[in-house]
């Protein structure tokens, strides 16, 4: 698709083990329109870390070097120069972490930290400042000019993560990447971090990347979402399709597992049967096959990838039959 | 029956981090983390605690098993009193009270294998007979093969490191097992296993549980009865199904709003609770939610709500209830 600030397409990432190549990404594609807020759910090994980290060019030293492309604004991140990857990153494409105290330095002032990451502004100390502060304002911290001078261990896990929000904003990016910047609040203060994201998303203009494994917080916040799973998309499409007809039995699967979703108190809870499979040496077929409710013999063989409708497709052989009763 | 563990009027508290300058700006010098906290817990039932970080539920556990002492209250456990009690009378208790600690694989010791982390509570209570025969069996009740009595903790998943931990709190086979945050960091499709799992020991052994979680969805699935915690008082406690169904303080009617549902078009029916909690060091005058309640009363700023009882057994502390 063109129009795109960031295309993804057909990357795969792998890392050098002691027993060959971990094949972590496989043949990921994945667009972020202008403006778009974009989900990614997916349980922990599914390579969501893997792809911030190819997007933002920070693989760890035993990555393979990256196969297929990340074109961001038109511009290839798969092989860019690290000083060309350096301007970028902080100043363009901004991330928010999951823990909100280790993400800031416990030694430093926050006025200091957030005028130290303007350094590639132009201006004085006190201008610089002046700008933490209007963005502190922004982020609805209470007295921000007296709180600059304040450390991290001072601030509530809340105020934590509005600060690293107010950061990232600073410089006015053009892509935000929110990983699970929600996972350490709880449900009231969550909220307001998902509404505060929005807010500022629509007052900035930039796209947002939101990475959660809660299912609630993707489908409060984001237009499209995509499902991951073992280092594949196997599912993406509007947050209304995936949610209300899920078509990949792993997202079925992971749907019906929300124990958000069950209002009815139960005694077991539903969960998905068998382990995610070794990366190392991947099945031939699906790779889903070895815990799909679903399966048949077919399912030996990659699935192709099914357009359920515009804009909605799953990597399912039954994707076109599996509806919702 | 009677109760398995009843907390009553339980207060703790922590010497404020500056003393002398609290002196000096006429604060108090100390923190209130729990305040005036009672409930009761039925043996082989699950009873929740419910509130966000700070909320005390930690501080209000580790007091359960003498890891915190108590400033004011009670605190009796099968019948006897087990708050403030000496070290050596302690152990004793801690043979029927286990805890599961938050972070799963910080709370086992990175350098030892499975087998030992399990055999330490039967060395500690000089329980050895048949040491290996125990270590097996526990493995077997979690669910997980022999040979993970060889591995270390950074070998194990997220779930697996979590079921060892259940496994090492169960292996005295208390009567209660307090677990903070059990499925904290989890992926959903493994909490409902280390849930599941919890729920069928429970059958199998009659263990009552202390949960502490601030995931209002496991909540209503896991326990019979529930507290809602805020700023280390319980604002509301009842039968969970009760609390669910007809929740009165305007804490548990925010937190259960803000309880996001995975359905794109739920969102409208989010009540927000306004701003930051506040700090204990500076607790806000009357109702300690006024500053963040949407349905405040110009009572609610001047004095404490007393506690409301319902017919139905279910109390809460709010001027003006849902």
């Amino acid at each position: 698709m063109s129009g795109n600030l960031l295309d993804i397409s057909g990357l795969s990432v792998a890392f050098r083990t002691k027993r060959g190549p971990l094949k972590a990404l496989r043949n990921v594609s994945l667009g972020v329109g202008k403006g778009e807020i974009v989900g990614i759910i997916g349980e922990s090994g599914c390579g969501k870390s893997t792809l911030i980290n190819s997007i933002i060019g920070l693989l760890p030293a035993n990555a393979e070097k990256p196969s297929g492309h990340i074109r961001f604004a038109d511009e290839e991140i798969v092989g860019m120069p690290e000083a060309r990857l350096q301007q970028l990153r902080g100043e363009r494409i901004t991330t928010i972490f999951q823990d909100p105290m280790t993400a800031l330095n416990p030694v430093l002032s926050i006025g200091t930290q957030m005028t130290a990451i303007q350094y590639r502004r132009t201006g004085s100390t006190a201008e610089k400042r002046r700008r933490a502060i209007e963005f502190l304002e922004k982020v609805r911290m209470p007295d921000a000019r007296s709180r600059l001078d304040q450390y991290p261990h001072q601030f509530s896990g809340g105020m934590r993560q509005r600060i690293c929000i107010a950061m990232a904003l600073l410089t006015e990016p053009d892509l935000l990447i929110a990983d699970e910047p929600t996972t350490a609040l709880d449900a009231t203060l969550e909220v307001q971090v998902i509404r505060l994201i929005r807010e500022l998303q629509r007052d900035i203009g930039c796209s947002v990347l939101f990475i959660s494994h809660h299912l609630g917080a993707v489908a409060e916040l984001c237009e499209r979402v995509a499902i991951m799973y073992a280092g594949e998309v196997v599912e993406h499409g509007p947050v209304r399709d995936i949610f209300r007809d899920p078509r990949h039995p792993y997202t079925r699967k992971l749907l019906e597992c929300d124990p958000g979703r069950v209002l009815e108190p139960l005694a077991r809870l539903p969960t998905i049967g068998g382990e995610l499979p070794d990366l190392v040496r991947l099945p031939q077929g699906c790779i889903f096959e070895g815990r799909c409710p679903d399966r048949f013999a077919r399912c030996r063989e990659r699935p192709p990838v099914e357009t359920v409708r515009p804009g909605h497709e799953a990597a399912c052989y039954k994707a076109r039959e599996l509806v919702n009763p | 029956m009677s109760p398995l563990l009843e907390v009553s009027d339980v207060s703790i508290r922590f010497p404020a981090g500056n003393r002398i300058a609290a002196q000096l700006s006429g604060q108090p010098d100390f923190i209130e983390a729990v305040s005036g906290v009672s409930f009761a817990l039925e043996p082989q039932k699950t009873y929740a605690l419910v509130g966000e970080s700070g909320s005390g539920k930690t501080t209000l556990a580790r007091s359960i098993i003498g890891l915190v002492p108590l400033h004011q209250g009670r605190i009796t456990f099968a019948g006897e009193t087990i708050s403030n009690l000496s070290e050596s009378r302690l152990r004793r208790v801690r043979r029927d009270i286990a805890m599961i600690f938050q972070d799963p694989v910080g709370s086992l010791s990175p350098r030892l294998k499975v087998r030992s982390i399990l055999a330490e509570p039967f060395k500690v209570h000089g329980e050895t007979a048949e040491l290996e025969r125990k270590i097996a069996r526990l493995l077997a009740d979690v669910g997980l093969p022999p040979h993970f009595a060889e591995r270390y903790p950074h070998q194990l998943s997220g779930g697996q490191a979590r079921r060892v931990s259940v496994a090492r709190a169960l292996a005295l086979r208390p009567k209660l097992v307090i677990a903070d945050e059990p499925t904290a960091g989890l992926d959903v499709s493994i909490q409902g296993d280390v849930l599941n799992l919890m729920h069928d020991l429970q059958a199998r052994y009659g263990t009552a549980f202390l949960m502490i979680t601030h995931n209002l969805n496991v909540v209503r699935h896991v326990a019979e009865r529930m507290a809602v915690m805020y700023l280390g008082r319980i604002v509301e406690e009842g039968r969970t199904a009760a609390i669910f169904k007809t929740p009165r303080h305007r804490y548990t009617t925010a937190l259960l709003s803000a309880n996001l549902k995975p359905d794109p078009d739920a969102a409208s029916q989010i009540i927000e609770a306004e701003g930051e909690t506040p700090s204990l060091i500076k607790r806000p005058s009357g109702c300690e939610f006024h500053p963040r309640c949407s349905f405040r009363l110009p009572v609610c700023i001047e004095r404490a709500p007393a506690e409301q009882r319902t017919a139905a057994d279910h109390r809460f502390s709010c001027h003006n209830p849902a």
